[in-house]
């Protein structure tokens, strides 16, 4: 408790202090200015579209990896080995340094892609490529263990009393899934919001367009604005906790239903 | 969960902070400590705070240093990062004997700040280290053919400046052009008018000089402004880009100033970067020798011509001469809310 008052809450208390510190008329300010609100606008609703998609995608790769095979027919052996480098692989996008992930996403999408693919740096998909890059191991490592662990028998207890796969899947699978679904939706989607080294070179930065909150963010401190610069901040982190809490009682419902 | 998702925020903005601080210094700091080790001396240390062009240019300038007697038994470190962000740490306490930065504005912060001497302008070059000039960077073999300012405004050229919110170097560039349109149409409003075309031709906005380089190179946009010596320096580096030298441009001015309680050896190194050796180095790598310094010959690798690596421009503006200092500039073009680049640049995109 004490490492993690002094890792997190001490830094978080001194953001929210200083943004505080110039009252609600910062706040008010910062989010007056069409630029930021363009900007926070973006950001959330690119994480919440690559949330979506790594909710969907997350759990399937999982699923892939821990039970799956994928093509009929492909031995055992090769699926085993596949898998083993997908499972290692899967990780890649979070362990690069994110600059390094934004220069090699530019050089695939950006003018001299090799697959024809000229989103960046003038483009909202660009953005949403580089955060769906970012953002994909979270969902799948939440979801894999819990995979793992989850028993057969039930599944095969299922099926026996006459029930499909859609129902099995629907009834006995998915409900033990959701609570990891959902906690790494929350990492998904609030690293999603925070993303910055990897836009730096993808995204072009026009203002309204492809400038996300983090890149506003890097400004305000430029241009020594630090009152703004919490403002913001704290305004993000607000947006992170609701975000957070909206999908920890969707999970609960979700769950309860089951 | 929580503190997942916490402890990423924490690393985003420590990455970001950290982005600028490469291998390269590490390397000369241990090479630095071996050395030091060999010699058997105390090894005192010059810490030198730098904006992110200086990184490569000051290496063989500090090996220079180290070797005169001003220099003997000193290892000088660097640090180099954003300007603005390395102003900030100076300010919150980071150790700097001497600072390197981008803009006069960024040290005349830390003058406020109590860490800079009032008087640091008086002196022959008032207060500047290095000089360079804001050029075309065009993609190789210069497709568009862009040569002149009005090439700039034509439908379909793209161009790529960092933004001026967050980067220094982007201010330059933004008043070089200003600049030069009001030459050329003679009246406020006719630059304007050719601010708001180039500003809907500006493609990227990257967050700093050398992202904005490491984008054009990887192919975006037709034209790159940047710093004369940021474009050789690319092309030292292998990297392969053209660039032109256009018939009006700006004198980019980076100011130097040693720190409140600096040694000697700090005002010693300053003076050595002014001086006609330390001159020599910075134009070896693409910086324009400060007036008044005759540096003799010099070849630039990388340059258009390397045997005259610095041709005349016909126009050059100062900031001090035509835009009233960089406090008035400051003020009239860049503020927040009411400046006239920053409100054409927030309209650009509607």
């Amino acid at each position: 408790m004490l490492w993690f008052s002094l890792l997190v809450l001490i830094p978080l208390a001194a953001l929210v202090v200083k943004a505080t510190g110039g009252g609600l008329g910062t706040f008010v300010d910062v989010l007056k200015g069409s630029e930021t609100r363009d900007a926070l606008w973006l950001t959330v609703k690119t994480s919440l579209v690559v949330t979506i998609v790594n909710v969907v995608v997350g759990t399937l790769i999982a699923w892939e990896l821990v039970r799956d095979r994928p093509v009929a027919g492909v031995g055992d052996w090769v699926w085993g080995k596949v898998r083993v480098v997908v499972d290692l692989v899967i990780d890649v996008p979070f362990a690069l340094p994110t600059i390094v992930a934004g220069l090699v996403l530019l050089g695939l999408y950006g003018p001299h892609s090799p697959i024809g693919l000229h989103w960046a740096p003038t483009t909202q998909r660009a953005i949403l490529a580089a955060i769906a890059f970012v953002t994909l191991p979270f969902v799948v490592r939440s979801v894999q263990p819990v995979l793992e662990e989850l028993d057969t028998d039930v599944e095969d207890a299922a099926a026996s009393l006459g029930a499909n796969r859609l129902t099995v899947l629907r009834r006995i699978v998915l409900p033990a899934l959701v609570p990891a679904i959902f906690a790494g939706a929350s990492m998904s989607f609030a690293r999603g919001l925070s993303e910055y080294g990897s836009l730096v070179l993808l995204s072009s930065n026009s203002p309204h367009r492809t400038e996300t909150v983090s890149v506003r963010l890097f400004s305000f401190i430029e241009q020594s604005d630090t009152r703004s610069a919490s403002a913001l901040a704290t305004i993000l982190l607000i947006v992170a906790l609701l975000a957070i809490v909206v999908l920890d009682v969707v999970q609960r419902r979700v769950a309860a239903r089951g | 969960m929580w503190y997942t998702f916490l402890r990423s925020i924490l690393e985003e903005r420590v990455q970001g902070m950290k982005r600028y601080r490469g291998t390269a210094p590490a390397i000369a700091i241990t090479a630095a400590l071996a050395l030091a080790g060999c010699g058997g001396s105390a090894g005192k240390t010059l810490n030198i705070v730098g904006f992110s062009v200086m990184e490569q240019a000051n290496q063989k300038v500090f090996d220079a240093f180290e070797k005169t007697d001003a220099g003997s038994g000193y290892t000088l470190q660097g640090s180099y990062g954003a300007s603005g962000t390395q102003r900030d740490a100076v300010i919150g306490g980071q150790a700097a004997d001497e600072v390197h930065l981008s803009l006069e504005p960024d040290v005349q912060k830390l003058v406020d700040a109590g860490k800079v001497a009032q008087d640091w302008k008086d002196n022959d070059t008032k207060g500047i280290c290095t000089d360079s000039v804001v050029v075309f960077g065009v993609q190789s073999g210069n497709p568009k053919n862009i040569t002149t300012w009005d090439d700039l405004l034509q439908p379909g050229v793209q161009i790529v400046t960092p933004d001026p919110g967050s980067s220094g170097s982007a201010k330059w560039n933004l008043l070089a052009a200003y600049g030069a349109y009001l030459q050329e149409t003679g009246s406020a409003s006719g630059a304007e008018a050719d601010m708001k075309k180039f500003m809907a031709n500006v493609v990227s906005w990257p967050d700093s000089g050398r992202d904005a380089t490491t984008s054009f190179e990887n192919g975006t946009g037709d034209v790159l402004l940047s710093y004369e010596n940021e474009v050789i320096l690319a092309r030292q580096s292998g990297q392969d880009i053209d660039y032109v030298d256009p018939p009006t441009s700006l004198l980019i001015e980076n100011p130097c100033a040693v720190t409140v309680g600096a040694p000697k050896a700090a005002s010693d190194f300053l003076d050595f970067q002014k001086s006609a050796a330390g001159q020599k180095l910075y134009a070896e790598t693409g910086f324009r020798p400060l007036p008044g310094v005759d540096v003799g010959s010099v070849t630039v690798e990388g340059a258009n011509d390397p045997d005259n690596p610095f041709p005349t421009i016909e126009h050059l503006l100062t900031v001090d001469d035509d835009f009233g200092g960089w406090d008035a500039a400051n003020e009239k073009y860049f503020d927040d809310t009411n400046g006239i680049l920053t409100k054409l640049k927030a309209d650009s995109a509607q």
